[in-house]
């Protein structure tokens, strides 16, 4: 086996073995004057975190920059998080032909919070940002255009928010009588049902009916409250 | 053409009639101007029901005489919000929802959902499973081109090329059909593989079809390719360069009408695209007519893909699915194991958990980068799933690529664009 193995000196292996997307990211937030704020490699894709108000500058960065060429726009949408301080998560999605890699920036934007449109960089962020505001109710400043995209004219509310019910609030129907289409308020002949198929042995968050008591412990006899698991 | 004027002919009509509103004796309005005579741009709609619109797409065109001098497209009249269905649906559940995104590609857009879950749950995919879906992503590619490049003839004029094209179209669904049971909405592809393995039959129909599917391809591009009137509406119309694909995020077909060699089964393959032979076609001029050029040698590589899928699979003996937590047991050890009977019953009924994490996957499809940014939160529902469609951003660009042009232009840009409500309005 000696004899077929290939002799290697050591200034050819690299003392740690970085994923080149690694490397890039390190090179990024290094190179981001502070707008970029960190980076990680998951399942083989390169994220990096950014500050939502110098967005701008940090996607004209990436579509300029020589060792980056991010120069098209593949994507940009939001996820809403309603538990966390700042609500949405605005994730922007990036992609170098030249270089053949992609990229994916994030920023935790408030719900009041204003998000600086990336339209001047890429005009195709247009839609993408119309959407965003359609959807999550985000409001970018220095778009040109923004307006509703998807939902009805006249539409109320922000759909894809997690307290938007799947069902909405209104609906639709052609109304025989009056010979036109009407808008009626939702009605269910039956209760909304969403199962989450959490199981109780498996601790969820919730009490099974009839063992809210279980773990209020015995003020009487001084015994403390016992930690439920499946709480 | 130069390359900055973008087909735009105003510089040919100085002086015409046209430029001065079709006022027919030469004065034009240079005489006093009353309120009724100033000319004002026209604003008409185009669609929501227009043939021509390939769907339920309306249009806000404001014309100068027939020249477009803005497009604004109001989409969503299809919008069903899959996008909020899939968050209250499991994995598996969501599956069919995809079909009917682009519904003139669908198991394209079944591709990309179950290649994201793989991504996110590790699954690796049987090579048998994996090359049938090689072998009907590219049935689906020759499907939609197909219906693209025959519905476009007939917006500029021509009636007997969908009737050909649709003949084909009709075999191809019987071969959808033969897999999944369904003509077009197949959810066929699962997470972990294919429903079904296909019999040795249907592959050598299928090999037959591929056979004699060249000269229909060969007909079709006698009607139209050195056709006079098709080259007429466009060549040079709605030129694209490759800053205008950077700019707009465009892909697929219309990026590599631009001269850019990009086909992400090449560049990024999934599955096993690469060990396939096959080439990827591009333009020169970046106009319609390249476009039609390179939908059409598309079709004869997908043919080509088709036709070493088939061997491949000749050989290629094995399960098509990856048997574990994402994919049900088999029938047979259904009958004779008690945990199998569970673990088919949950799966289908609560469905398989997705570790938490978030992906990116996308795949050419036949429209262009077709992908999902997935962020899964661990249960058995995806937390938020964002659909990419190519089309959505090809129609963006509308106003940019028809700006200047006539306004029976925009029926054969939009044929060109090869939009479909299905995925744009989602």
């Amino acid at each position: 086996m000696a004899d077929t193995t290939v002799e290697t000196t050591p200034e050819q292996v690299p003392a740690v073995a970085v994923h080149p997307l690694d490397a890039l990211g390190a090179s990024i937030v290094a190179r981001g004057q502070g707008a970029v704020l960190s980076h990680e490699v998951t399942n083989g894709e390169l994220t990096i975190h950014v500050d939502i108000q110098r967005i701008v500058e940090t996607l004209a960065f990436l579509r300029a920059d020589s060792s980056c060429q991010f120069s098209l726009i593949v994507d940009i949408t939001a996820v809403d998080w309603p538990g966390r301080a700042k609500r949405f998560d605005m994730v922007y999605h990036l992609l170098s032909m030249y270089q053949n890699r992609r990229i994916r920036l994030k920023a935790q934007v408030g719900e009041e919070e204003m998000v600086p449109s990336a339209t001047s960089v890429f005009p195709g962020a247009n839609w993408f940002e119309r959407e965003v505001f359609d959807m999550f109710g985000l409001v970018f400043s220095g778009h040109p255009d923004l307006r509703r995209l998807l939902t009805d004219y006249g539409f109320r509310g922000h759909p894809l928010r997690k307290d938007f019910p799947l069902t909405g609030h209104n609906e639709v129907r052609y109304d025989e009588v009056q010979k036109r289409v009407i808008y009626e308020p939702v009605r269910l002949t039956q209760e909304w049902r969403q199962f989450d198929f959490l199981s109780p042995w498996e601790g969820g968050a919730f009490a099974l009916p009839g063992d809210e008591k279980a773990d209020v412990g015995d003020p009487q006899k001084g015994l403390p409250a016992t930690p439920n698991k499946n709480r | 053409m130069d390359g900055d004027l973008k087909g735009d002919i105003r510089h040919n009509l100085r002086g015409t009639d046209i430029e001065r509103g079709g006022e027919v004796g030469g004065r034009g309005f240079e005489d006093t101007l009353t309120g009724e005579q100033r000319i004002r741009n026209f604003n008409i709609n185009f669609g929501p029901q227009h043939p021509a619109a390939h769907g339920v797409l309306r249009l806000i065109l404001e014309l100068d005489g027939e020249i477009v001098e803005r497009c604004d497209p109001h989409i969503g009249l299809l919008h069903r919000g899959t996008e909020k269905f899939l968050e209250h649906k499991t994995y598996l559940q969501g599956l069919p929802y995809w079909d009917r995104l682009d519904y003139c590609s669908p198991m394209a857009m079944e591709h990309v959902w179950c290649l994201a879950i793989e991504k996110l749950t590790n699954v690796a995919v049987p090579r048998r499973a994996s090359l049938i879906r090689v072998l009907y992503s590219e049935i689906t590619r020759i499907l939609n081109h197909l219906l693209n490049v025959t519905t476009w003839a007939m917006d500029v004029g021509a009636l007997t090329p969908p009737l050909w094209g649709f003949e084909e179209r009709e075999k191809l669904f019987m071969f959808y059909e033969r897999a999944s049971g369904a003509r077009m909405h197949a959810a066929y592809f699962r997470p972990g593989g294919v429903h079904q393995d296909l019999p040795p039959q249907l592959l050598d129909d299928i090999d037959a079809w591929a056979d004699q599917f060249p000269r229909v391809l060969d007909d079709i591009d006698e009607l139209l390719t050195e056709n006079r009137i098709f080259k007429q509406r466009n060549v040079d119309i709605a030129i694209i360069t490759e800053k205008d694909v950077q700019d707009w995020g465009l892909s697929g077909p219309i990026a590599r009408s631009a001269g850019l060699p990009w086909d992400l089964r090449r560049s990024q393959p999934y599955e096993c695209y690469d060990e396939f032979d096959f080439q990827i076609p591009i333009g020169k001029n970046g106009d319609n007519y390249d476009r039609y050029l390179i939908r059409m040698q598309e079709m004869r590589e997908s043919t080509r893909i088709i036709h070493q899928a088939i061997a491949k699979l000749r050989v290629e003996k094995g399960d098509v699915l990856a048997r574990g937590k994402i994919t049900p047991p088999k029938r047979g050890e259904m009958k004779t194991s008690m945990e199998a009977l569970i673990h088919h019953f949950k799966m289908y009924t609560e469905g398989f958990h997705v570790p938490a994490g978030e992906t990116y996957t996308a795949i050419e499809a036949p429209k262009g980068e077709f992908g999902v940014y997935l962020v899964a939160d661990g249960t058995n529902k995806p937390y938020r799933a964002k659909i990419r469609a190519a089309d959505y951003a090809h129609l963006q660009a509308m106003d940019h690529l028809v700006k200047g042009h006539m306004l029976a232009d925009v029926s054969a840009v939009i044929a060109t664009l090869d939009i479909v409500f299905g995925s744009i309005d989602r």
